[in-house]
């Protein structure tokens, strides 16, 4: 049994111009100390999947089903009462922008001790000690000075160590990071990202990596989850999945980020169209409108079959949504040379 | 304007065509003319104190002394990390900001200090395109409207004519041209964008300053707005400052890239010299930074340079070299003596007293000749320094790291 393992999770927000299928049947399982990334374009799904598992959809228009077990606990089953006991303890949340996650009137310092008090029965000197020793341990300087500023005081690069501190400073086992470095430059993006690492080793840590950038998922995952309209359309390991990946989406992912290496003459070959609504996501599979590939397939399949998660032809452990019958043929000799030269003479 | 009356250009974009083998980046052409030459511009914005006389109490130097050329037709890149300048140089081009000092000289006039009333023919020749659609384009006009202001305010032509022409502006940049009395939210970010370019290829500038033109779209839709922008390039022969923070669309857009930090430019050269060999540390730093799908992919990762803390501030910025408090190859000399922008390279200048490609950073500062100082950046008497701060341009003479003589093609 995974730490979390969630099956055929659903959530549908009821809105007045009809139901918005904002999540359909995902499943993924996730170990201790290990990194599952879940990328995908903004609507695809991946930020209200996992604040799902953090129960934030109760009390509000939407429709949660499936399951959600938390080391064998159902999330979905518990009571308001025992999730916002989980919450921060078990389960974290570092969001993407630190300064609209963090109350404008409080200290830093207050936030985050609150967040360890709250579960915790501890005296306020001791929330605060303990709250210098985070800030230390995600590498603000003079923490005992910085605690009682305020979020605008920092710097963005502070600010999202400072969200990191309050995510551990209860040490939970699942932390869920949602584009933690969307707003950071890169040199700073590298800093975060190396801190999540040392830190994710240290407490032992399942963490949850939700992010558009291929390239964070590449350096932090161990295990991809690619989402399109509500739907995992392609899963397994990292290096499978950006070697060999088998789902058309995923291919126009890889082919429309330029690169800092390789031939500068590459073309950027964009998906066509745009993402889907999730009010009336398209028949059969949600991709097939926007997909080069779909006369590879007999017939009207495309539009009419919602292709199953299958295992891929390249084997490892790693299943796709796709009907095209050979599908790492057809990257190996159509997709993959347009792309990436330099991808073949090292791979 | 009579290439505006007679006609308007085919349309380019056909945006649904994925795969067109019509998308190529500009090239660097040595000796294309400079549409725009910037040089030893500086911009202060002064900061207040508080109370009854705000006096000025110091000043934000956002750009302090910068000096590049863009090439008629081509792009030139500029990188860097937020709050480096990088937009505060955009919007002095655009002259939607007076600089403290300096010159932009655009098609041989310089225009830093012209007036509203001088600039008004000029905004036809130089356009921007701002980073959020959403916010950039009011929600109360029409796109119609949006589109057509630049024609009706500029009289370009007569009023019956203004939508037919917006149409055309739209089946460019790849909408429908039936779109024209929509409102901006009734479009995807995407398309939004595409109608921002449509709004400033309206007059037909002679320059565009992009000012992180695809930051805010979803990944597959960036590829589609980028190749856009290289189809408009090719067609109308535009200029482009092309403002970004992402290296790797900077690379894939510009065949010459400038990197700025705090408000200097720190190495500017061709883009193979500047991504393969970086010979600043910071553009060394950067680089590493980038996660690499493809390297992540076959299991190789590339050794990061830590950069440790964060960018000091523009107000009181380091003495010397404004890099040296996060450089890992300081010394005593950096603190004293700015580094000059050192040609280094045919198409290739960097401002480093240690400046070498990774690894073979010198120990001995290569500067000592050009500023007339010793290796601790004292100045040596009856040193004649010959430091040339702000060239737009290169030279055709360098000097040589390798052999520290001075060369020429």
């Amino acid at each position: 049994m995974s730490f979390l393992s969630v099956r055929d999770l659903v959530v549908h927000f009821k809105t007045v111009d009809g139901v918005v299928k904002a999540t359909e049947g995902l499943s993924y399982e996730l170990e201790r100390g290990k990194t599952l990334g879940i990328v995908g374009e903004s609507g695809s799904g991946k930020s209200v999947s996992s604040s799902a598992i953090l129960g934030l959809h109760r009390g509000t228009n939407a429709l949660v089903s499936g399951e959600i077990l938390l080391d064998g606990v159902d999330l979905l089953k518990i009571n308001d009462e025992s999730i916002r006991r989980k919450r921060g303890r078990e389960v974290a949340m570092i969001f993407q922008d630190p300064l609209s996650a963090m109350h404008p009137y409080y200290t830093v310092g207050n936030q985050i001790a609150e967040a360890y008090r709250v579960h915790n029965d501890v005296s306020k000197k001791q929330a605060r000690a303990r709250t210098i020793e985070m800030l230390e341990r995600v590498g603000i300087p003079q923490p005992d000075r910085r605690i009682d500023d305020y979020p605008h005081q920092f710097s963005g690069g502070m600010r999202q160590r400072a969200m990191i501190a309050m995510a551990l400073i209860n040490d939970p086992g699942l932390v869920i990071a949602d584009e933690p470095t969307t707003a950071l430059d890169v040199t700073v993006q590298a800093q975060i990202l190396d801190l999540l690492q040392d830190l994710q080793r240290e407490f032992n840590s399942a963490i949850i990596i939700i992010t558009h950038d291929l390239g964070v998922v590449a350096e932090m995952a161990d295990d991809v989850l690619v989402m399109y309209a509500g739907r995992a359309v392609e899963y397994g390991p990292t290096k499978e999945i950006l070697v060999h990946p088998e789902m058309p989406y995923t291919w126009g992912l890889l082919s429309s980020v330029p690169d800092v290496v390789g031939d500068t003459d590459a073309k950027l070959i964009p998906i066509r169209g745009n993402p889907p609504s999730l009010l009336t996501p398209p028949s059969g599979c949600p991709f097939h409108p926007r997909c080069d590939h779909r006369d590879k397939v007999p017939g009207d399949l495309c539009r009419t079959t919602l292709p199953d998660l299958t295992p891929a032809r390249a084997g490892g452990d790693h299943t796709k949504r796709c009907h095209i019958a050979n599908p790492d043929e057809v990257y190996a000799t159509e997709v993959l040379p347009e792309i990436a030269p330099l991808f073949e003479e090292q791979a | 304007m009579s290439e505006m009356e007679t006609g308007v250009p085919v349309p380019v974009a056909e945006h649904d065509e994925a795969a067109s083998s019509a998308h190529a980046a500009s090239r660097l052409d040595p000796n294309a003319k400079p549409v725009l030459t910037v040089e030893n511009m500086r911009m202060y914005f002064p900061v207040k104190a508080n109370g009854l006389i705000r006096r000025t109490v110091g000043h934000v130097q956002a750009v302090d002394g910068v000096s590049f050329q863009v090439p008629e037709g081509g792009s030139l890149g500029l990188v860097g990390e937020s709050g480096c300048g990088k937009s505060t140089t955009g919007r002095l081009i655009a002259r939607l900001l007076e600089p403290t000092g300096g010159s932009i000289e655009f098609q041989g006039r310089d225009i830093a200090h012209l007036s509203a009333r001088e600039l008004m023919p000029l905004r036809r020749e130089i356009q921007m395109i701002f980073q959020d659609p959403a916010t950039s384009l009011n929600p109360r006009h029409t796109v119609g409207a949006i589109v057509g202001a630049p024609l009706e305010i500029h009289k370009v032509v007569p009023k019956d004519k203004i939508i037919p022409r917006v149409q055309e502006l739209l089946e460019v940049v790849g909408l429908n041209p039936e779109h024209y009395n929509r409102y901006p939210h009734e479009f995807s970010g995407g398309q939004r964008q595409r109608i921002g370019i449509a709004r400033a290829l309206t007059l037909q500038p002679r320059l565009l300053v992009a000012d992180e033109p695809v930051s805010a779209l979803d990944v597959s839709i960036q590829a589609q707005v980028i190749n856009l922008l290289q189809d408009v390039q090719r067609e109308f022969g535009i200029g482009f400052l092309f403002i970004a923070h992402d290296l790797a669309i900077v690379r894939h857009f510009c065949p010459e890239v400038a990197v700025m930090y705090l408000g200097k430019i720190v190495e500017v050269a061709d883009r193979e010299t500047l991504y393969n060999h970086p010979h600043h540390p910071y553009t060394q730093a950067l680089l590493s930074a980038v996660p690499d799908v493809k390297q992540a992919a076959i299991g190789g990762r590339r050794e990061r340079i830590r950069l440790e803390g964060d960018v000091p501030s523009p107000i009181l910025p380091p003495s010397g070299c404004r890099f040296r408090t996060r450089c890992q190859y300081a010394q005593e000399i950096c603190a004293k003596v700015e580094p000059p922008l050192l040609q280094i390279g045919p198409r290739h200048k960097v401002a480093c007293h240690f400046a070498g490609e990774l690894g073979q950073h010198p120990t001995t500062p290569v500067t000592m000749e050009v500023c007339g100082v010793d290796e601790h950046g004292s100045p040596v008497e009856g040193a004649a320094p010959e430091i040339q701060l702000n060239r737009p341009d290169f030279a055709d003479r360098w000097l040589d790291l390798k052999t520290g003589q001075t060369t020429g093609a």
